[in-house]
């Protein structure tokens, strides 16, 4: 390690700043471009269907498709509300 | 068989059509037959940059319209006689692009040309899309800069699935990175996104670094591509990316800084 190098780590680089944000912008926008359209329709759907029966907020529910190799899954995960607190 | 390269980045600005008109001119000074179509119909830009704008007649959307035919269009490079121009329309809008316009064109372009280097519009808009559509190969000019690098992302995701060959079922477009307006120093100094990051980012095929350079400016001022300026580091760094297109092996340059007595002395290496 250098003397230069020395007061360059003192300062937080703005380059690796850059790189940090951009992955995690760039692997987020890679994820939802391979989201079918229809996607976001589904789930907000599905979701009215689960309220007419559950009390259940937005938030509680995550849909995910994935893809390993010819097999497609659709994966709804629900977190139902505590039923002593209803 | 015609190879069809299109140079795109998303983003405006990073280099595209001083880069187009660069590698077009190197594959021609190759001993190549190269034409260059500019796709920016509405700002037409290539023209200036190949130093042929007073000899514009007729332009690509004249071309698909049938009001000329293609080799009226066509405007012969005054450096390089195996390289040919063909202008966009500097009047008409992106619509008046046509997929079946621009695949005529294409064929009858490839019967007497070795490449064709298409010059993509910034965004993804008609004429970014058409430009790319029939690529074989794509050169995405990117900047060591965050909007740049998403923006290429984003049109890597493109490429792989709005193209000929991802709606055919082909072997994919051949992708890689021109990494432009690169400056080592500020790299050095932890200002600019380095290489690798933008590597680890985008993980292309590098074809060449071009640094940051005033001739880019001059040539441009000049009309005449700066690969011609072969004094200037810019003008040597598209010479490097031609010939490494082109199968040869040469080192990659310009990714270190030059001030190698400093860097000695303060223990860099």
């Amino acid at each position: 390690m250098s003397l230069l190098d020395y007061f360059r780590a003192s300062k937080t680089s703005s380059a690796s700043l850059a790189k940090e944000r951009l992955q995690i912008l760039v692997a987020y926008e890679r994820s939802s471009d391979s989201q079918p359209a229809y996607l976001p329709e589904l789930q907000k759907e599905l979701l009215m269907v689960i309220q007419k029966y559950v009390n259940v907020n937005k938030d509680a529910m995550t849909i995910n498709l994935e893809q390993t190799g010819n097999r497609e899954t659709l994966e709804l995960n629900i977190v139902l509300p505590d039923p002593h607190r209803v | 068989m015609a190879r069809i390269i299109v140079v795109t980045s998303g983003k405006g600005g990073v280099g595209k059509t001083t880069t187009s008109a660069a590698i077009s001119m190197g594959l021609a000074k190759k001993g190549h037959k190269t034409v260059v179509i500019d796709f920016d119909v509405g700002l037409r830009n290539l023209d200036l940059i190949m130093g042929c704008e007073r000899r514009v007649v007729y332009d690509i959307i004249n071309v698909i319209n049938g009001e000329a035919a293609l080799n009226q269009a066509l405007i012969k490079d005054k450096n390089c006689n195996l390289l040919s121009i063909l202008p966009a329309s500097q009047t008409r809008n992106k619509d008046a692009l046509t997929l079946e316009g621009v695949e005529k064109i294409l064929e009858e372009l490839a019967k007497e040309f070795k490449y064709i280097v298409c010059d993509s519009p910034a965004g993804i808009e008609t004429g970014a899309h058409l430009a790319m559509y029939f690529a074989d190969d794509a050169f995405v000019v990117t900047n060591p800069e965050v909007s740049s690098v998403r923006d290429s992302d984003r049109m890597l995701g493109l490429l792989a699935s709005k193209s000929r060959r991802a709606e055919r079922g082909e072997e994919p477009i051949k992708e890689y990175l021109l990494l432009s307006r690169y400056s080592p120093e500020r790299v050095r100094s932890g200002e600019m996104l380095s290489l690798s990051d933008v590597q680890d980012i985008l993980s292309l095929h590098l074809l060449g670094v071009i640094p940051e350079s005033k001739s880019v400016l001059t040539s441009s001022n000049a009309g005449t591509p700066v690969i011609l300026d072969e004094k200037s580091d810019a003008g040597q760094a598209y010479a490097d990316i031609v010939a490494r297109y082109l199968g040869e092996n040469r080192p990659q340059r310009f990714i270190d800084d030059k001030n190698g007595f400093f860097r000695k002395l303060f223990g860099g290496k």
